[in-house]
């Protein structure tokens, strides 16, 4: 009989077992929100994470063993950020009409999500170094944790904010967008990406495909445009 | 598929190399998407080679979010000291944004599509 203790020290020793937690974690996420239709609170990341972290607690596994299982998928971010273009391509004649509402739209989404943070934690009483590390929430996750450093910020909590973020949005767009009466699938989706960045993409994606391409659009040119101006409204807010 | 792949990775790889030589502060990925926008206007037949690839990779991009969410167990210290006010600002805030931009976006639209006489 094999010795288990033996064997968990293996495993948890090698990439292979967490890896492996992470794409089971969200296959079985996923076809759980499939099978209940999408709902907007359903959301696969959520969900995921709420599979994963109490097996991590259990077993006292730190975050920094999981991370070397997890990084690989981590890691295809950027890809997927460069995959992008794709949708971005397919609807660049539609695009091409609407310049000026995703320009405008994209500097009044994005300062907005900067300044209502900044300005609310700093009503809240929140530490400086939190208030920090939440100013980049909005922007994909890879940009967030860069800004977050260079203005003084804690990279790994932003992380975690960023995701919280994200599905915050993610879970919010369909029910605010439906109760503002917002039928244009361009203007929906352009929001959400602005807002909570590759999570509400994704979520822009399940609904429809016009809404994910210009969710894409909202996150990409978000990802520059914060990169920008959160040292500059920092330095001027905090 | 690894057609694909090799090219997504390549642009990146020079969006990477091309922000941190000349010390922008756009992210390589983001210059990556951008290179990729000029070589796909340029090289059309592209689009329906990388299609299949990029349709999975964007189908599942919630799960390239898991492991970033699951650094929550790295930060309950910080989270449950000031977890309630950081649930309202996220929340707060990112529907004042996704308000402020739907409602930018409304607006300019119908002045763009119907200029006022």
């Amino acid at each position: 009989m094999t010795d288990v203790a033996q064997l968990w020290s293996y495993l948890s020793a090698t990439p292979l077992l967490w890896l492996t937690a992470t794409v089971l974690a969200y296959v079985l996420a996923d076809a759980l929100a499939r099978r209940l239709g999408n709902p907007p609170w359903a959301n696969p990341v959520l969900m995921s994470v709420c599979l994963i972290a109490p097996v991590l607690w259990i077993t006292a596994t730190d975050y920094a063993t999981y991370f070397e299982g997890a990084q690989f998928i981590h890691f295809l971010l950027g890809p997927a950020t460069v995959a992008l273009a794709l949708p971005l391509v397919d609807n660049l004649d539609t695009i091409r009409r609407s310049v000026a509402p995703i320009l405008l739209a994209l500097l009044a989404g994005s300062v907005v999500a900067v300044c209502s943070a900044i300005l609310l934690a700093l009503a809240l009483g929140l530490p400086e170094a939190v208030i920090l590390s939440l100013s980049p929430k909005s922007t994909t996750a890879p940009v967030a944790l860069g800004v977050s450093e260079a203005v003084g910020g804690i990279p790994t909590l932003t992380a975690v904010l960023v995701i919280l973020t994200g599905i915050i949005g993610a879970v919010t767009v369909t029910p605010l967008m439906t109760l503002l009466r917002v039928r244009d699938w361009r203007a929906r989706g352009f929001a959400v990406g602005v807002a909570a960045h590759g999570i509400g993409t994704a979520r822009a994606f399940q609904v429809n495909q016009t809404a994910g391409a210009y969710a894409g659009i909202g996150m990409a040119l978000n990802a520059l445009l914060t990169s920008l101006i959160v040292p500059l409204i920092v330095r001027w807010l905090v | 598929m690894l057609g694909a792949i090799g090219l997504l990775l390549a642009c990146q790889l020079v969006g990477e190399v091309v922000t941190r030589g000349a010390g922008l502060p756009v992210p390589g990925p983001v210059a990556g998407l951008a290179l990729l926008i000029v070589i796909l206007r340029l090289r059309p037949g592209l689009a329906a080679r990388i299609r299949p690839t990029v349709t999975v990779i964007l189908a599942n991009l919630s799960l390239l979010f898991v492991p970033a969410g699951v650094g929550v167990i790295g930060n309950l210290d910080a989270l449950s000291a000031h977890g309630p006010a950081l649930i309202v600002v996220l929340v707060v805030s990112t529907l004042l944004a996704m308000l402020a931009a739907v409602g930018t976006f409304i607006g300019v639209r119908r002045l763009t599509e119907r200029p006022a006489p």
